[in-house]
């Protein structure tokens, strides 16, 4: 035993060791660890990310060097200061207090001196860098703005943060990312990607000679150009008509689905996301609470449609057989709800299918909306058919385009309406003012651009979209190529397309003509409320219009929502007539139309409920 | 002298074992201490060619031993002890001071430590007063004083402080057990030792439950036909009980809260990611680099002058006590399975070579040396896989440093010049 003793705990201990060796080395040994190697340090080589062209291939977004004046502290060699400083364009103090920081950072890696010099700096520094060891210029890339508007629909680049490193391994700290618009839909497409060199460190991170002689190390690949839809002449002419005003326009071309413009006011001026000012200017912007100029009104917001959502229940009512063109609905300056009156603007009398459209009648289309329920003998069914109806149009749901972001506005079912009243405890008359485009029913601008486009194309429509083509090739997601039909049939829709032509010729928006060009649209006016403080109240009424053009061959169909506008002839009518004229004419005849919607603004509309006094809504001055 | 020359009868295998150590020890050296591929290995301003140095040293003092007469070691072996003492407590007013530890005599050209030479002093010494013909092991008087004769060194060393070279004479213990120690001491010592640690891993409660449960198994399933009292076994679990709740006591009141990190971190202690890798970056950090450096290199290594982390200096004192981690990156697990089965060869070896002696002089100064080398290896290697808390000592033949390589070798050596001389001895 005791002559064994040592033996045994030698064997023992050999064991102990060989097991433990195999424990690190064969089980947790995992053979990419040279990512997570402290002594390989990965360089990366960026590809220059990709520009965006306009659908007639004007540059959008490019790219613009900027330099960076690096430091390395323990390699700076006494220097005069004061050139030094000048060529920086900084001052002695400012120099001296960040050469502290970068100091304690690290006295060994390079930390930034001086963000982003204009193009002018660098080009004196340049010449005289050799002096001053210890300094160098990092160049980077930055986004470029070939324009000043569409922002919301461009989009932003940013660092990648916490969630981004968790959830997608590609990214590093540092790297950039597409945040919203374009910029975050075609991240990858746009980015490229980057290519990757190993370096030997040693423990104080110094380089100390290519890992493995370069063995695993890749070369970037160069990130792809895309065209968008959005014309650009069309977004810029838009965004200066939203001049001081806030809402949506969403213009789309219906034979392909390819969006025209998708204008948000109040907006800002993309380059503003860019260089050195960046952070103010995103704080600015992100703390803007009131006028919310970073929230896209033109796929977000959404407001009830008003009455562009008649010409809706009417082709249900055609589709459904409940009423004929001819059919005539009596209006009493409006119509009874049981014994209350509910009014009407159109100036009262016998409406017909035409002259309620151009008229805007709400009685003939509470009538209109109460004979497709009557169709059946429930409510919960006439409800079914009615959602089914309006759904095949885009609404009450994710239209799918490929905007990273948007909103499904609503179309009540019969569930909803059981939430809010009970089961069998309400009837047609509850809900009558979706007939109106009142009441429950609420649609973002893209959906009613997108409507408007299925009433153009006569009973289907293509998924919106901005995407036109990636790189050399065409080539796009073919959901954007095929067409979504209504359950409209095409019959049905001609002579709701000339009631709204009649809109322009003899109706609510007479006075919006364009010459040469046949207009169909629809007016709607919003009644709308908002809570502040506590008090519900109401304020001015919303501007919506949408309208396509030519009625025959349609080329745009466009949607705009005004908040605060009042009547639909007034700010929205105004708005869509000379975005149709730009578009197909490229000019402007109604030189007075446009004077007048570049110069008003709807400030004092908005300052209304925040002033503390009591105000008067719609009022018609202008 | 035997007419076969200077190296007699001396024991080639082992020769050749120590011999193939030193020279694996100073490759990894090599490789971890080079900076500019372009000076020759013989260039004595870089670590590597020092050591090459301090090899030729090594092999001078094996030389030397092998000069000197047999039974001079075992004649002035009181003498050594005596001397090493001295050295000892003379380093309190004349000692240099490296890294925070009084443990150096700076001899102009060469730092020596004295606690080096007090392991080979004390090894002969324990050797001699307990082959000598009127010492019994058996009696408690002589067990005191062997045990003396092996903390006394100990004792001088803990406070320079140098508590990994103190340690290493508690191995001379194995000793005793093979001259007939009472092995239930051997026994006790374990007991104690588990105790410590489940009771910092468990607690109190599961320790005493564990205990119970210990107990009712064995009365389970023990032969009818053994008797065993039941009165002592209670009286164990309640001595048990009460050392375990002292360990709590201990660990929270007389520790400091360093010592505390360390059991903590061997023993897995810390669930708490965060406060792990803080325990990482602090306390723990050699441990940490070193396991992360082994684990890299996987089954076949990353190669000769490959490894990342060698390269980088990312091992704390790599070449030194953190060697065998340059092993394991550069040659993988076929590397450390190597030099574990060297060593393993080598240390079986030198107790068949003990076994074989007639002289108990030379047995139990074999088994000293055996213990010390097994003491050191099993502590380095242990810390730097992550399986012992960390302890500053060398790995023998391995590890850079002049002082620990002579002394090693010259340990070995005169061990192996006693062997090669074992057949006159009976003579």
């Amino acid at each position: 035993m005791k002559k064994l003793l040592l033996s045994s705990i030698i064997v023992i201990i050999g064991f102990t060791f060989i097991g433990r060796l195999s424990y690190l080395q064969l089980f947790r040994f995992s053979p990419d660890q040279t990512f997570e190697d402290p002594a390989i340090k990965a360089i990366y080589d960026y590809p220059e990310r990709g520009y965006i062209y306009d659908r007639n291939g004007e540059l959008l977004v490019g790219n613009q060097p900027a330099y960076d004046v690096m430091v390395i502290p323990r390699e700076v060699k006494p220097l005069d200061t004061l050139e030094f400083c000048g060529l920086l364009g900084i001052d002695k103090n400012t120099f001296v207090e960040k050469m502290e920081k970068a100091r304690i950072y690290s006295p060994r890696l390079p930390s930034v001196l001086v963000h982003q010099l204009s193009k002018e700096d660098y080009a004196r520094l340049q010449e005289k860098m050799r002096h001053f060891e210890g300094f160098y210029i990092q160049k980077r890339s930055l986004r470029y703005y070939a324009t000043n508007s569409a922002a919301n629909v461009l989009g932003y680049i940013s660092e990648v943060g916490e969630w981004d490193l968790k959830n997608n391994p590609y990214y590093r700290a540092g790297e950039l990312k597409g945040r919203t618009g374009i910029e975050k839909q075609y991240e990858e497409i746009l980015r490229g990607r980057k290519g990757v060199k190993f370096i030997q460190k040693d423990r104080f991170n110094r380089d100390i000679g290519p890992y493995k002689d370069g063995k695993l190390d890749t070369l970037p690949e160069q990130g792809k150009e895309i065209q968008i839809t959005v014309d650009k002449a069309l977004q810029e002419y838009g965004e200066g008509l939203m001049h001081g005003k806030r809402g949506g326009i969403v213009a789309l071309e219906p034979k392909s689905g390819e969006i025209l413009a998708m204008i948000s006011g109040p907006t800002y001026d993309p380059s503003l996301l860019v260089g050195r000012q960046r952070s103010n200017n995103y704080s600015t912007l992100h703390y803007d609470t009131i006028s919310k100029p970073t929230w896209d009104r033109s796929i977000l917001a959404e407001p009830s449609p008003g009455s562009p959502f008649k010409i809706l229940n009417a082709l249900v009512a055609l589709q459904e057989g409940v009423i004929e063109p001819s059919t005539t609905f009596k209006c009493y300056h409006g119509f009874y709800v049981g014994s209350t009156l509910r009014g009407c603007h159109c100036g009262g009398g016998t409406r017909d299918m035409n002259t309620g459209i151009f008229r805007s009648c709400n009685a003939y289309f509470a009538g209109t909306f109460r004979k497709i329920y009557s169709k059946y003998p429930t409510t919960d069914e006439g409800m079914d058919v009615w959602e089914k109806h309006m759904k095949s149009f885009g609404l009450g749901g994710y239209l799918g385009s490929d905007l990273p972001t948007g909103r499904p506005g609503r179309i009540p079912d019969k569930a909803y309406y059981d939430r809010a009243y009970g089961d069998n405890r309400w009837a047609s008359s509850f809900i009558i003012s979706n007939a109106i485009g009142q009441g429950e029913v609420a649609a973002t601008p893209l959906q009613l651009a997108n409507m408007t486009a299925a009433i153009a194309n006569r009973g289907y429509y293509y998924t919106p979209h901005v995407i036109k083509s990636v790189g050399n090739k065409g080539a796009i997601d073919p959901r954007y190529t095929e067409p979504n039909y209504t359950t409209i049939n095409r019959k049905h829709f001609e002579p709701i397309i000339e009631g709204m032509a009649n809109v322009y010729k003899y109706g609510t928006a007479k006075w919006l003509q364009v010459p040469e060009i046949e207009i169909a649209g629809k007016t709607g006016t919003v009644e709308n409320f908002v809570r502040i403080n506590g008090e519900r109240m109401q304020l001015t009424d919303h501007s919506i219009f949408v309208a396509f053009a030519p009625v025959e061959n349609p080329q745009i169909a466009l949607a705009v929502y005004i908040e605060n506008g009042y009547y639909g002839a007034r700010y929205a009518g105004h708005i869509a007539s000379l975005l149709i004229e730009k578009y197909i004419k490229g000019e402007i005849t109604r030189k007075d139309l446009e004077k007048r919607m570049l110069e008003k603004t709807l400030e004092h509309e908005y300052a209304k409920p925040f002033s503390g006094e009591p105000f008067n809504i719609n009022e018609y001055v202008w | 002298m035997s007419g076969r020359g200077l190296f007699g009868r001396i024991d080639w295998l082992t020769v050749f074992l120590y011999l193939f150590l030193v020279l694996i020890g100073w490759v990894n050296i090599y490789s971890t201490t080079l900076s500019d591929p372009n000076l020759s290995i013989f260039d004595f301003s870089t670590l590597y060619g020092k050591q090459l140095l301090f090899i030729g040293m090594a092999i001078s003092g094996v030389l030397l031993v092998l000069f000197i007469e047999t039974n001079f070691f075992e004649r002035f072996a009181s003498i050594f002890y005596i001397i090493s003492i001295v050295l000892l407590l003379g380093l309190f007013p004349f000692g240099r001071t490296i890294a925070g530890a009084t443990s150096w005599y700076d001899l102009g050209f060469f730092n020596l430590q004295p606690s080096e030479l007090a392991k080979v002093a004390t090894a002969l010494a324990l050797a001699k007063f307990l082959s000598d013909i009127q010492t019994d092991i058996k009696k408690p008087k002589h067990q005191l004083f062997a045990v003396i004769i092996i903390l006394l060194p100990a004792l001088l060393i803990l406070p320079q402080p140098d508590p990994g070279s103190a340690l290493i004479y508690f191995s001379l213990f194995f000793v005793l057990f093979r001259e007939g120690f009472p092995l239930y001491y051997l026994a006790i010592l374990l007991f104690l030792v588990i105790l410590f640690a489940t009771t910092l891993m468990f607690g109190t409660v599961w320790v005493a439950i564990g205990l119970a449960v210990l107990t009712v198994l064995v009365y389970t399933f023990k032969k009818a036909s053994t008797k065993i009292p039941f009165i002592p076994v209670l009286g164990i679990i309640v001595v048990a009980v009460l050392y375990s709740l002292s360990v709590n006591f201990v660990y929270e009141n007389v520790f400091e809260q360093r010592h505390r990190d360390r059991f903590a971190l061997w023993l897995s202690l810390e669930k708490d990611e965060s406060k792990l890798e803080e325990i990482r970056k602090t306390i723990g950090y050699n441990t940490y680099q070193s396991e992360k450096a082994i684990e890299s290199g996987g089954f076949f290594g990353k190669g000769f002058l490959e490894g990342t982390r060698t390269k980088g200096d990312f091992v704390p004192e790599q070449h030194t006590d953190y060697i065998f981690s340059s092993v394991g990156e550069e040659w993988g697990f076929v590397g450390t399975g190597t030099v574990i089965l060297l060593f393993t060869i080598f240390f079986l070896r030198l107790i068949h070579l003990a076994e074989r002696q007639k002289s108990e002089f030379n047995r139990m100064f074999g088994y000293g040396v055996i213990s010390i080398l097994l003491f050191h290896y099993f502590i380095n290697i242990g810390m730097v896989i992550g399986l012992l808390p960390t302890i500053g000592v060398p790995l023998p033949f391995f590890s850079y440093g002049g002082s620990g390589l002579i002394f090693f070798s010259m340990l070995l050596f005169v061990f192996l010049k006693l062997d090669s001389n074992r057949l006159k001895d009976g003579i």
